[in-house]
């Protein structure tokens, strides 16, 4: 009997947030993951799951935006993930939005260093996450989102 | 080796104008990835505007000390390698970030082993001549807390 396994799809910008994503790993035991993030060297970091680049942009950059649109749509599609994954920025605010659209369970994790408030992209993604954590217990009191934990 | 780094998206001049000071006043080696470019113009140290990942570990890994803005994936690289990491936070009154979130980031994890924070330049200088900071500690754990990987495990297969 084929059994059926999990896709997650994990979505990170880069520097802190993928080390941070790195650090989650051992919950991604077991299941099928894609990893997408904005340096393709990292890709080497996870090897042999399936790894795609997809562009740096933040908000002041609307047509980088656009091209990080398309190409995180065009790898949502590819994967189907049945959980979206991401410890954010921008790319993880797009990954939430479509993987919402696609009928996936999205969880937002945001970044250890947002101590006091939640980041932009994560206030922004926190009502169309199925789970949005923070990492300090104090942010989520202030903010209903949830805390279990960091990656620290 | 003493390693800087300010990250890809903003230059930090206060940071390397300290460790250029430094490196000419003690001789040290310091080798520091600058970030855009920005106005001073460092004479005593070795910079790159940027790193490749594969660069920037073979630093993180050649590195005696870090030293660096104060964020996390620099902290953290070098806290999972077990090495001193001293972080300076970015200050807003300076126009050299947004906001002083760096600062209660820093503050928040001072108690971490191996991180140490520089308020300031001074700080700074008082922590290179620090020679307790020499050694190598433990190394951080290569994974998340348990509470938070079983919390994500169990939404990814509830």
């Amino acid at each position: 009997m084929k059994t059926k396994v999990t896709r997650v799809l994990a979505v990170s910008s880069g520097g802190g947030h993928w080390v941070q994503m790195m650090r989650l790993r051992p919950a991604f035991a077991g299941f099928d993951v894609t990893f997408a993030s904005v340096d393709a060297d990292r890709a080497a970091d996870v090897a042999p799951a399936v790894f795609y680049a997809i562009p740096d942009a933040n908000r002041m950059q609307k047509w980088k935006l656009l091209v990080l649109l398309v190409k995180l749509g065009w790898i949502m599609l590819k994967t189907r993930p049945h959980v979206v994954i991401t410890t954010g920025a921008a790319p993880g605010y797009f990954a939430i939005r479509m993987g919402r659209v696609l009928r996936a369970r999205t969880l937002f994790l945001d970044s250890v260093a947002n101590a006091e408030k939640l980041s932009l992209s994560a206030h922004l993604s926190q009502r169309h996450a199925d789970l949005m954590l923070t990492q300090w217990p104090e942010v989520a009191e202030r903010t209903g989102s949830k805390f279990m934990g960091s990656v620290i | 080796m003493i390693f800087v780094t300010v990250g890809t998206q903003l230059p930090f001049d206060r940071l390397i104008r300290t460790m250029d000071g430094w490196a000419n006043a003690t001789g040290s080696n310091v080798f520091a990835q600058v970030g855009p470019a920005s106005s001073y113009k460092p004479f005593h140290i070795r910079t790159r505007a940027d790193l490749s990942p594969e660069a920037f570990d073979e630093a993180m890994d050649e590195a005696r000390i870090i030293v660096a803005h104060a964020g996390m994936g620099t902290i953290l690289s070098g806290l999972e390698r077990g090495k001193p990491v001293i972080i300076m936070p970015r200050r807003a009154i300076y126009g050299e970030h947004r906001n002083d979130h760096q600062l209660a980031t820093a503050a928040k994890l001072a108690h971490l082993n191996g991180l140490h924070v520089a308020a300031d330049e001074t700080a700074l200088l008082r922590l290179l001549s620090d020679h307790t900071l020499l050694k190598n500690g433990p190394a951080l754990a290569s994974g998340a807390s348990q509470g938070l990987i079983t919390a994500i495990r169990e939404f990814i297969s509830p």
